[in-house]
């Protein structure tokens, strides 16, 4: 039995008929054809599936579908600006070398938005405390840390 | 040194942007048009015979396209010694033997027909550690062996064997010895993406196959015989790699699934996609093997090596993939890591009914260097002499020849030594108690391919269009590790253009040279060797003809300059006399003559030498391709000899630790990582290398274990199966990278992926020894183990 619901997607309103059993995820990925979100766990353990939700950072593994109704959702596609210019944290994650297979980063850098959204001036422990559901098996996370660090400085600067 | 325009510059790998925006595309991103979604039946005992499987109520479930299993279905063998097949008949050997599988159209349907299949069991007694498996009279994971005789033991038919020297001499010889037995737990490769693949047959039955691959070619091999026992006579499989979660070692085998997507694909005539959840990726992939080793060492009155005895016994699990090979790799560190004479090397696998194992990043050398650099701090303190010392009295030297005949070219172990203990503080923080404690641990790798096969060779493809862009065709694996990025970098060197004028081509059976694949650390060191000889041949074709056009281009130039400057006189040069092959230089893509003026006219775009080129009569599309085939040799595997690779990576890391004496809790307080690469081809590529492989050496060293029971997998997720989280790795890692300019790397380089975990554990477990006087012989280290010995010491305050 599919339900309609209705959120503000990467800015824009969208209507989606969900399964009452769907996770944020499966309509992320299946009718929204957002497949910059990835699938590492299903429990809610590794963070690859994270995105921002009125903003909170959430796996979007594990949040219900139907909770989205009138929520605002941020997944890594709505992060680039015009002419496909990367955010600032996204800059930093490609000039620190914090990419290598990459299916972890689309999750780290939602979680690393949504910390730098809520406090632009974090402290290492803020930035590890951020980062900690978020698993990544080839960095050692060392460069990861660097780029928030950065991303937040070039914030901070900005701002 | 030569001084280098991109090598040893920080600039970002050319995925990192896609990767960063959602827009890499994974095979859990990848449809086909009607594609179904396969979905397999896995056993539900360790040994069993298979007397009856009813699939009929998964066939009437509505959205069931097909139900395979071993009885429908040819017989594929697979695996190194073709001793495991795609679905299994007759018998299981292991919990994850794929019994039947299903194709249906929703994945949802797929794994509730799966449940739907009924399979009656005669279950039989098993094996589960290979020590148990070897004694008399116990029950026979494979009754008939590849090569189709009876069988009447459990030894996997692989023979490991080196000796060298005289072990009589070398125990005379030696003042001290030391013994010990040494174990390693089957651990997981954690790809963040999990494993999977689509595979497609074309109407005249050609397949294609997007897999999660380091072999392309071999995997081409591989499945082509498969086609053949399907029937498919002469039929081709193409293989398509998509954007890597990870690889660590999974992709150098052909798997059960694949072969069971492309059975699926050709019974329904549509697309098949198999993708593993978490959970049966933990359960149903291969985890790195575990391995006990005895070994025992001897050293004379003054420190030096006089003799080394390694027993090796390792679990193979029911099935043999190419990680039984690992000893391969094992008798490098046993016969090669410092200078000693007289050795013995013995490995054995044993069958026995465990999930079985496969390759992982060291591939066979962090369980080596594990046992023998425990072993040598063991040593050390029966000799009396510090371990930092006593490694540099054995320390290898460039120009060594090693009893395994490896030839040593280069060699900055005695730097990676030394910079480790001076890092750390050595001589200030050894030996001071207070639960701190310093420790350290080398290794030697492959850095220049490694002939484990009939051909090490690494093919590549150049192609120039009309805009001076080079498209480059190789088919090596980028799977995370950066192989892409150090190749892009590696072409615009040696070619002489700008990195953003590279761009390199996915990998594909159908466009790409052969390559033997992705593991060895040897991917930066073929593909940059073929770049740089294939970008010198494309060098000369381009001279070749810029002698004829160079001048006709230029003279353009300056008409058009004289026409926008009417006073300008220019210097008095004579092109046409001056355009000579040898004078020209391509640099940022731009041709010149060297030594001409510096006018600006004189200096050519590449992209408008090469449209003169093509368009004209008889015009030409450069492209040009090379066959790198490294100077190593093929060893004789029985006599254990041979000069495997070209160069030999070596490195030292250190740690200090502080162990909880109340917990037994290990936190590592510092570690310094000193590794021989030969030469820095990109500062960010390197360091996170080394960062994640030691990172993963951490988790080998302190908590990583693959648990079962009976066979069965105990901790198949995140939440009991613990990898390093961000908190973990808050300690400081000094890197220290020594430039040996390898003169068989390319740039000077050597390969660099593996060796980052290889020395971990040991130098973590030195540490600990040094903080407690406690040595776990048994990795993981866990609090628990290190309580109950500190309790026996009467260490703890209870």
């Amino acid at each position: 039995m599919k339900t309609e619901i209705s959120f503000f997607l990467n800015g824009s309103k969208v209507i989606v008929p969900v399964d009452g059993h769907h996770c944020l995820i499966d309509i992320l990925r299946g009718p929204l054809g957002l497949t910059g979100t990835n699938e590492g766990c299903r429990e809610g353990e590794c963070g690859a599936c994270t995105v921002i939700v009125d903003g909170l950072a959430v796996n979007s593994c594990l949040y219900p579908a139907l909770e989205a109704e009138g929520k605002n959702i941020t997944t890594i596609e709505g992060l680039q600006g015009p002419g496909n210019e990367l955010s600032l944290i996204q800059q930093a994650f490609v000039d620190n070398g914090a990419i290598q297979c990459g299916f972890c980063t689309p999750g780290m850098i939602m979680s690393a938005k949504a910390l730098l959204d809520s406090n632009p001036d974090p402290s290492e422990e803020d930035i590890l405390e951020a980062l900690l559901g978020n698993l990544c098996r080839c960095t050692g996370y060392v460069q990861i840390v660097d780029a928030v660090k950065q991303a937040a400085d070039k914030l901070k600067d900005k701002s | 040194m030569k001084e280098f325009r991109y090598m040893g510059k920080d600039i970002p790998r050319p995925d990192a942007a896609d990767k960063a925006s959602g827009k890499a595309h994974y095979i859990h991103d990848l449809e086909r048009p009607g594609m179904l979604y396969g979905k397999i039946k896995f056993s539900d005992h360790p040994h069993a015979r298979i007397k009856h499987i009813d699939t009929s109520k998964a066939e009437r479930l509505v959205g069931v396209k097909t139900v395979i299993t071993g009885y429908n279905t040819p017989e594929i063998r697979i695996g190194f010694l073709r001793d495991n097949f795609a679905v299994k008949r007759d018998k299981v050997r292991q919990y994850r033997d794929e019994i039947a599988a299903v194709a249906a159209s929703d994945p949802d349907i797929a794994a509730e027909a799966v449940e739907l299949i009924e399979v009656e069991y005669e279950p039989l007694p098993g094996v589960f550690s290979p020590k148990e498996a070897m004694k008399k009279g116990v029950p026979l994971v494979h009754e008939i062996g590849p090569d189709g005789k009876p069988k009447t033991d459990n030894l996997v038919p692989l023979v490991y064997h080196h000796e060298s020297g005289d072990m009589d001499t070398g125990k005379r010889e030696a003042k001290f010895m030391a013994e010990g037995e040494y174990s390693t737990p089957r651990v997981q490769q954690c790809c963040m993406g999990t494993a999977g693949c689509i595979a497609e047959f074309d109407t005249n039955n050609n397949l294609t196959l997007w897999a999660k691959t380091q072999i392309p070619f071999l995997a081409q091999r591989d499945f082509n015989r498969a086609l053949r026992e399907m029937g498919l006579q002469g039929k081709n499989t193409r293989i398509i790699i998509p954007t890597l979660g990870g690889g660590f070692g999974t992709g150098l085998d052909t798997h059960a699934y694949e072969y069971i997507a492309i059975l699926l694909a050709h019974q329904t005539g549509r697309p098949v996609k198999v993708l593993y959840t978490r959970d049966e990726e933990f359960a149903y992939l291969s985890p790195r093997q575990s391995s006990q080793t005895k070994i025992i060492q001897g050293c004379d009155e003054e420190g030096r090596l006089s003799f080394r005895h390694v027993e090796v016994l390792q679990d193979n699990g029911a099935y043999t993939s190419w990680g039984a090979t690992y000893p391969t790799v094992m008798m490098m560190p046993a016969t090669s890591l410092y200078r000693v004479s007289n050795i013995c090397f013995d490995a054995k696998l044993i069958y026995t009914n465990n999930t079985y194992c496969q390759a992982m990043r060291g591939y066979g050398n962090p369980e080596h260097t594990w046992a023998l650099e425990s072993n040598m701090d063991k040593l050390a303190e029966e000799a009396g002499i510090d371990p930092y010392e006593f490694r540099l009295i054995n320390c290898n030297e460039p120009g060594d020849t090693t009893p395994m005949g490896l030839k040593i070219s280069t060699c900055g172990l005695r730097d990676c030594i030394e910079n480790v203990a001076k890092k750390l503080d050595w001589k200030k923080k050894r030996g001071k108690g207070k639960f701190r404690g310093v420790g350290m641990a080398s290794l030697i790798h492959v850095g220049g391919g490694a002939r484990i096969y009939r051909s090490d060779a690494s093919g590549l493809i150049l192609k120039l269009d009309d805009f001076g862009n080079v498209n480059v065709y190789h088919g090596g694996v980028e799977m995370g590790q950066g192989l892409h990025s150090v190749l892009t970098l590696g072409v615009a060197e040696a070619l002489g253009i700008r990195p953003e004028k590279v761009f390199i081509n996915p990998t594909d059976t159908g466009t790409c040279p052969w390559d033997v694949g992705t593991h060895a650390s040897r991917g930066a060191f073929m593909a940059c060797n073929a770049a740089i000889i294939a970008a010198d041949k494309l060098r000369k074709e381009i001279f070749e003809y810029a002698e004829e056009l160079f001048p006709k281009e230029v003279e353009k130039n300056l008409n058009k300059y004289v026409k926008k400057n009417p006073d300008y006189k220019p210097p008095d040069f004579n092109v046409e006399k001056e355009a000579k092959q040898d004078r020209f230089e391509l640099c940022d893509g731009f041709i010149f003559i060297k030594d001409a003026p510096q006018e600006s006219w004189l200096r050519l775009e590449l992209g408008r030498l090469l449209r003169a080129i093509h368009f004209r009569s008889q015009g030409q599309m450069l492209t040009t391709e090379v066959f790198y085939d490294p100077h190593n040799e093929l060893p004789d595997f029985d006599k254990g000899y041979g000069n495997i690779s070209a160069t030999y990576a070596y490195g030292t890391q250190g740690a200090e630790v502080e162990v909880d004496i109340e917990t037994g809790q290990v936190k590592i307080l510092r570690m310094v990582a000193a590794h021989d690469v030969g030469k820095v081809l990109n500062p960010l590529a390197l360091k996170g290398q080394i960062y994640g492989a030691l990172a993963q050496g951490v988790g080998y060293a302190l908590y990583e274990n693959l648990e079962s029971q009976e066979g069965k997998i105990l901790n198949p997720n995140f939440r009991d199966y613990k990898i390093p989280r961000v908190s973990e790795m808050t300690f400081p890692i000094d890197l220290e990278f020594i430039e040996t300019d390898d003169s068989l790397g390319p740039f000077g380089a050597k390969g660099v992926a593996e060796p980052g975990l290889v020395p971990t554990a040991p130098a973590i477990a030195n540490a600990i020894y040094d903080a407690v006087g406690i040595r776990i012989h048994e990795l993981p280290i866990t609090p628990q183990k290190l309580l109950a010995e500190l309790k026996k010491l009467g260490k703890t305050k209870k």
